[in-house]
C-alpha cells in the first residue's frame, strides 16, 4: 500500500487533459474518477496501473489491477458497501463512495473481475458535452 | 487576449538569472530566458512567491507612493488588518490609526471593520445557499487568480462575496459623505494599506467587479517607517478605534473562517499547500466541509511579502491585540449588514472567469498531438528537474518545446550528448583521408558521396566501434532504451 504517492497518477492525467484544453467540468469527471480508481488500487489491490487513452471524443480511464478482486460486482457498486479494513476508513478513505462515484461521473463503466486475480474497470467521459452529473 | 496588469516585476538590472525563483512559482509563470527571469502574464497570480525566494531581491512589488495621495482632495486610508499586527502592544490600533493621519489622510477606516460587514454578509449567504459545498473564500486575490488558473472547475465554488478591501472602501466613501464633508466623488479618495501585490493587482484589475471602489495601494512596508515615527511621540490617544476582534482576525490565517462558519470550516494557509487542498476538493473529497479559507502566504495576510515583521511573530502580536479587545460585539450593526446582504450589497457584481492558459492549443485534436510530442519530448530529457535550461522542471521544458518557445538543446545534458556526438564525428571525419591517399581502405562505390549525405551513418558503418550509427539522432537513442 503505497498512499505516500496515492494522487499522482490522478494528478497527471488531470494536468494532461487540462493541457489538452478540454472542458474543466469534463477534466474534473476524469479528475474524480481516476482518482477514485487509483485510490482502490491502493487501498485493496496489490499492484495496478492506472491508464488514459485520450480521443477528441472521448476520454477513457482504465484502471487494472491484480488483486483479492470484487467478489460481488453488484453489491460493490452500492453507495456505503465498502470491504476496506477499519485502519482504512479511519483515514477518512474507503467509505463505500469509490465506484459509485465512479458510475457517477463517467458516462460508461464497466468493471470486470477475477476474484484472487484482479480488477479491470473501464470508464469513458465523453468529451461532447459539459457532463450533466457533476 | 486579455493584457494583465502585475504587481509582480522584474527589476532586471539585479537578476542573475539564477533560477531560483522559477522553481518557486505556483503556476509555472517564470522562465530565464537570455539570463534575465521573464515572467508569463497570463498565468502570474501576483502570490509574491517570487519576491521572498529571490536572493538578490529582482522581483518587486508595484505599488504607490505616498505622494500620490495628494492627488486627491480628500484621502481615506483602509488599513489591512494585518498592520495592526506588526506593532507590540505599546502602540493600540488608536496610535496606529492616529499616525495614518498625521501623514496626511483626512479619513482612517480599518478593513477590520469591513470584514466584519463581510463576517455578516458571507453568513446570510451560506443560510441562502446551503446545498453546494464546501464555499470558497473570495478574499485573496492570490488564491482566486491561481483558482482561475489551475482549478477553473471550482470557480462556481468561490462564494460570490466581496473582499473586505472593496467593502471597506465603499462604506468608507459613505461614512465620509455623511460626515457633511463636501467634496465630489471623485474628489475622494480611498488607499488600501497592503500586505501584498496580489491585493495591489486587484485594485487595478479586479476579478468579480468591473472598478474597484479603491484608488490606489500603499505597501505596509512603504509606510510603517513613517508610522513608527510618530507613534512614538504619541500618548492617550483614544476613541478611533471601529472594529472588534472578529475583524482583526482576519489578519491570520484561520480568523476569517472562523468568524464566518466555525465548526465546519477549513483555514489553509500557503500558496503550495492550498494547492493540495484544491485537489482534494476537485476530486469531491471536502464535501463535508461548509466553508473553506484559502491564503496565499504562510500565516495568512499577516505573512504577505509586503509585511515587514516575521510572520510568526506578527502573528503572535495580532493574538494577543485580539485577546486585549476581548469580547466586545462586532463593529458592524447586524441588522443591517443581514440587511444589506439580502438586498445585494455584498455581491461579487460579475463572474469569475477561468483563465485558459493551460492548453496547448485551441484545437483539441492539435493539442492532442501535441501532447504526444511532450510526452517523446520528456522522455528524452534527463528527468533532473535542475532547471538550468531555464524552465521550471523537464516537463515544462518538454511544454515549452511544444509550444515553440525553447529548443530541446536548451538541456545541458541535451546539449552535452549533441556536442558529444558531432565531437565524435569531427574525429571520424578527421581520421578519412582522401581515396589517393588511403589506397586499399575504400571500396570503390560506397564514395564520398555517402558520408557527406549522412556522415554518421556512413562514419558508423567503416568504424563500428564508435557508434556513430545512430548518434547522429540521439532522440533514437534514448527511445531505443
Ligand atoms: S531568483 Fe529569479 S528574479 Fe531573482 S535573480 Fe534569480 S532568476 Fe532573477
Ligand atoms: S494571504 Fe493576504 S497578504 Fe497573502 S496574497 Fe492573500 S490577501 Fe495578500
Amino acid at each position: 500500500m503505497d498512499f505516500q504517492s496515492a494522487g499522482t497518477g490522478a494528478s497527471r492525467i488531470k494536468r494532461t487533459l487540462q493541457e489538452i484544453g478540454l472542458d474543466h467540468s469534463i477534466v474534473r469527471c476524469c479528475a474524480v474518477c481516476a482518482y477514485e480508481a487509483e485510490m482502490n488500487i491502493v487501498i485493496h489491490a496489490w499492484r495496478g496501473i492506472l491508464r488514459a487513452r485520450i480521443s477528441p471524443e472521448a476520454v477513457e480511464i482504465v484502471a487494472e489491477d491484480e488483486g483479492p478482486g470484487i467478489r460481488d460486482i453488484v453489491l460493490a457498486m452500492q453507495e456505503g458497501y465498502s470491504t476496506a479494513p477499519p485502519h482504512i476508513r479511519e483515514m477518512g478513505f474507503g467509505a463505500g463512495m469509490g465506484l459509485p462515484n465512479m458510475k457517477r461521473c463517467s458516462d460508461e463503466m464497466s468493471v470486470e473481475s477475477e476474484p484472487g486475480i484482479g480488477t479491470t474497470v473501464r470508464m469513458t467521459i465523453k468529451t461532447g458535452r459539459p457532463h450533466p452529473s457533476k | 487576449m486579455t493584457t494583465y496588469f502585475h504587481s509582480v516585476t522584474l527589476d532586471a538590472e539585479k537578476c542573475k538569472g539564477c533560477t531560483n525563483c522559477i522553481k518557486r512559482c505556483p503556476t509555472e509563470a517564470i522562465r530565464v530566458r537570455g539570463g534575465k527571469a521573464a515572467i508569463i502574464e497570463e498565468r502570474c497570480v501576483d502570490c509574491g512567491e517570487c519576491i521572498r525566494i529571490c536572493p538578490n531581491h529582482a522581483k518587486i512589488a508595484v505599488t504607490d507612493t505616498l505622494e500620490r495621495i495628494h492627488a486627491f482632495k480628500k484621502r481615506i486610508a483602509l488599513p489591512a488588518p494585518a498592520l495592526f499586527g506588526q506593532f507590540d502592544e505599546d502602540v493600540p490600533p488608536d496610535a496606529i490609526i492616529q499616525a495614518l493621519r498625521d501623514i496626511g489622510f483626512d479619513e482612517v477606516y480599518e478593513v477590520a471593520a469591513g470584514a466584519e460587514a463581510v463576517t455578516v454578509g458571507s453568513r446570510e449567504f451560506m443560510k441562502q445557499n446551503r446545498l453546494r459545498k464546501p464555499w470558497i473564500s473570495s478574499a485573496c486575490p492570490a488564491a482566486v487568480r491561481l483558482m482561475q488558473v489551475r482549478f477553473p472547475s471550482l470557480l462556481e465554488y468561490i462564494m460570490p462575496v466581496e473582499s473586505p478591501m472593496e467593502i471597506s472602501a465603499r462604506l468608507a466613501r459613505k461614512a465620509f459623505s455623511r460626515a457633511g464633508l463636501k467634496v465630489g466623488e471623485g474628489d475622494v479618495g480611498t488607499f488600501f494599506i497592503s500586505p501584498c501585490p496580489a491585493k495591489v493587482t486587484a485594485v487595478k484589475q479586479p476579478v468579480g467587479e468591473d472598478v474597484s471602489a479603491v484608488d490606489g495601494t500603499i505597501a505596509i512596508s512603504l509606510i510603517y517607517p513613517e508610522i513608527l515615527k510618530r507613534v512614538s511621540k504619541m500618548k492617550g490617544v483614544s476613541g478611533l478605534r471601529r472594529a472588534s476582534r472578529v475583524g482583526y482576525s482576519w489578519g491570520r490565517s484561520g480568523g476569517e473562517a472562523l468568524a464566518i462558519a466555525p465548526g465546519k470550516m477549513l483555514a489553509v494557509d500557503g500558496i503550495h499547500s492550498c494547492i493540495t487542498v484544491l485537489e482534494e476538493i476537485e476530486r469531491g473529497r471536502l464535501a463535508d466541509v461548509e466553508y473553506i479559507e484559502l491564503q496565499a502566504c504562510v500565516g495568512g495576510c499577516i505573512g504577505g511579502c509586503l509585511t515587514v515583521l516575521n510572520p510568526f511573530v506578527a502573528r503572535v502580536r495580532l493574538r494577543s491585540l485580539v485577546e486585549r479587545l476581548g469580547g466586545e460585539p462586532m463593529a458592524v450593526d447586524e441588522n443591517w449588514a443581514a440587511g444589506a446582504a439580502a438586498e445585494g450589497f455584498f455581491s461579487l457584481r460579475s463572474e469569475i472567469r477561468p483563465r485558459s492558459v493551460m492548453a496547448l492549443d485551441s484545437d483539441v485534436t492539435k493539442a492532442i498531438s501535441k501532447m504526444q510530442a511532450l510526452e517523446e519530448t520528456l522522455k528524452g530529457l534527463p528527468g533532473l528537474d535542475c532547471g538550468s535550461c531555464g524552465s521550471p522542471s523537464c516537463r515544462a521544458l518538454a511544454e515549452d518545446i511544444v509550444r515553440g518557445t525553447a529548443a530541446e538543446t536548451d538541456c545541458t545534458f541535451k546539449l552535452r550528448e549533441r556536442v558529444q556526438v558531432l565531437a565524435e564525428q569531427v574525429v571520424d571525419l578527421a581520421r578519412r583521408l582522401p581515396p589517393p591517399m588511403a589506397a586499399g581502405q575504400h571500396t570503390p562505390g560506397a564514395t564520398q558521396g555517402a558520408a557527406q549525405a549522412d556522415a554518421g551513418g556512413a562514419g558508423g558503418g567503416s568504424d563500428p566501434g564508435n557508434a556513430g550509427g545512430n548518434a547522429g539522432d540521439p532522440g533514437k537513442v534514448k527511445g531505443a532504451k
